[in-house]
Formats: structure tokens, C-alpha cells, sequence
């Protein structure tokens, strides 16, 4: 039953893990990629440490190992936030489709 | 095909996403891409971090190298974006 929980999680987790490493290589722009990069890599790192604390036990490291994952889930996309504004407020424009030529 | 299996590929094939956020390191267009490739892969390469702990047996001591990783990582990249936020980008 642990076999199957844990290979489940790191299966949901690798696919997130897939989908925004794709996102940053195939997305226009920059906020486009930081968007693939808040959500879906926040998910994954999310299942696949999921999977470790269950395959490690109850225990103290179990413990240790969801508050790494509360704070990942709290610090990526802050630390994501973050960055967006700053490339904002530094006149980044973000991609459209009607100008053609830019990046 | 066993757990221990799995968490090989699965190490082995996060290698691999950590290799494409070393090209957005490299190739990226502005300065925040390469802010983003940087704070894609330390938090990529703790999730490998405690991997590698599962496949070593050693997840007790790894764990707390995993956590210190994670908040250097996040403490580096909010202040690199807070320092180009005042500075502006230049490709």
C-alpha cells in the first residue's frame, strides 16, 4: 500500500516537474516562464517531497521533511512574486501577439 | 520494478529538468530570466537533495543540508530581485 501511495507521488510529481521545465524552455517571455515556473514547479517539488515523507515513515524526519515542504510552498512563489514585480517595475514589458518581432 | 527503482529514475530524470533550468541560466534573455533559472534550480536540486538521501539511507542528515539548501536559495533570489529592482535590467 506504501509502494503504491509513494510510486504514485513521485509519478504526479516527476509529470509536474516535466510540465515547467517545458514551460521555461518553450514559453515567449519572461513572465510567461515565471508563471510556469510558480505553479507547476511549486506542485511538483510539492508531491515528489510528499513522497519521501511517506516512504521515510512517522517520525522526526517525516516532520522535517513536510516543514522543507511548507516552506517551498510558501517561499517559491513569494520568491516568484517577487521577481515579476521587479521586472515590472523595472519596465519589462510583457509578450503580446499584435507586435510582431519581439520576444 | 521496486520503490528504490523509482526513486533512482525519478532522481535521474530531475538531473535532467535541473539541466534545462541551467540553459534558462545561461541563454535567458534578461537578467530576471537568469534570476529564474537560479531560483528554479536550487529548488529543483533540493528535491534531489532529499532523493539522494532516500537512495543513501541517509535521509536524517540530508534532510537538514535540504532545508538550509531551500532557504539560501529563496533568501538569494529575493535579494537579487530586490537589488535589479533598484538597479533596472540591461540584457
Amino acid at each position: 500500500m506504501t509502494e503504491v501511495a509513494v510510486t504514485a507521488l513521485l509519478a504526479a510529481g516527476l509529470f509536474f516537474h516535466a510540465v515547467a521545465a517545458l514551460g521555461v524552455v518553450r514559453m515567449p517571455d519572461f513572465y510567461t516562464r515565471l508563471h510556469a515556473v510558480s505553479k507547476a514547479e511549486t506542485l511538483g517539488v510539492s508531491l515528489t517531497l510528499l513522497a519521501v515523507a511517506v516512504w521515510s515513515g512517522a517520525g522526526l524526519v517525516a516532520l522535517k521533511v513536510l516543514v522543507v515542504v511548507a516552506f517551498l510552498f510558501a517561499a517559491n512563489p513569494t520568491a516568484t512574486h517577487a521577481l515579476g514585480r521587479a521586472a515590472l517595475r523595472t519596465g519589462l514589458r510583457p509578450w503580446s501577439r499584435r507586435e510582431p518581432g519581439r520576444e | 520494478m521496486t520503490v528504490a527503482t523509482a526513486f533512482l529514475a525519478v532522481t535521474l530524470a530531475l538531473l535532467l529538468v535541473v539541466l534545462v533550468y541551467v540553459h534558462r541560466l545561461a541563454a535567458g534573455p534578461t537578467v530576471f530570466d537568469r534570476i529564474l533559472g537560479v531560483n528554479a534550480f536550487g529548488t529543483t536540486s533540493t528535491v534531489v537533495l532529499l532523493l539522494l538521501g532516500v537512495l543513501y539511507d541517509r535521509l536524517d542528515m540530508f534532510v537538514d543540508v535540504a532545508l538550509a539548501y531551500a532557504l539560501l536559495t529563496f533568501i538569494s533570489s529575493l535579494a537579487a530581485a530586490r537589488y535589479f529592482e533598484r538597479t533596472g535590467h540591461q540584457r
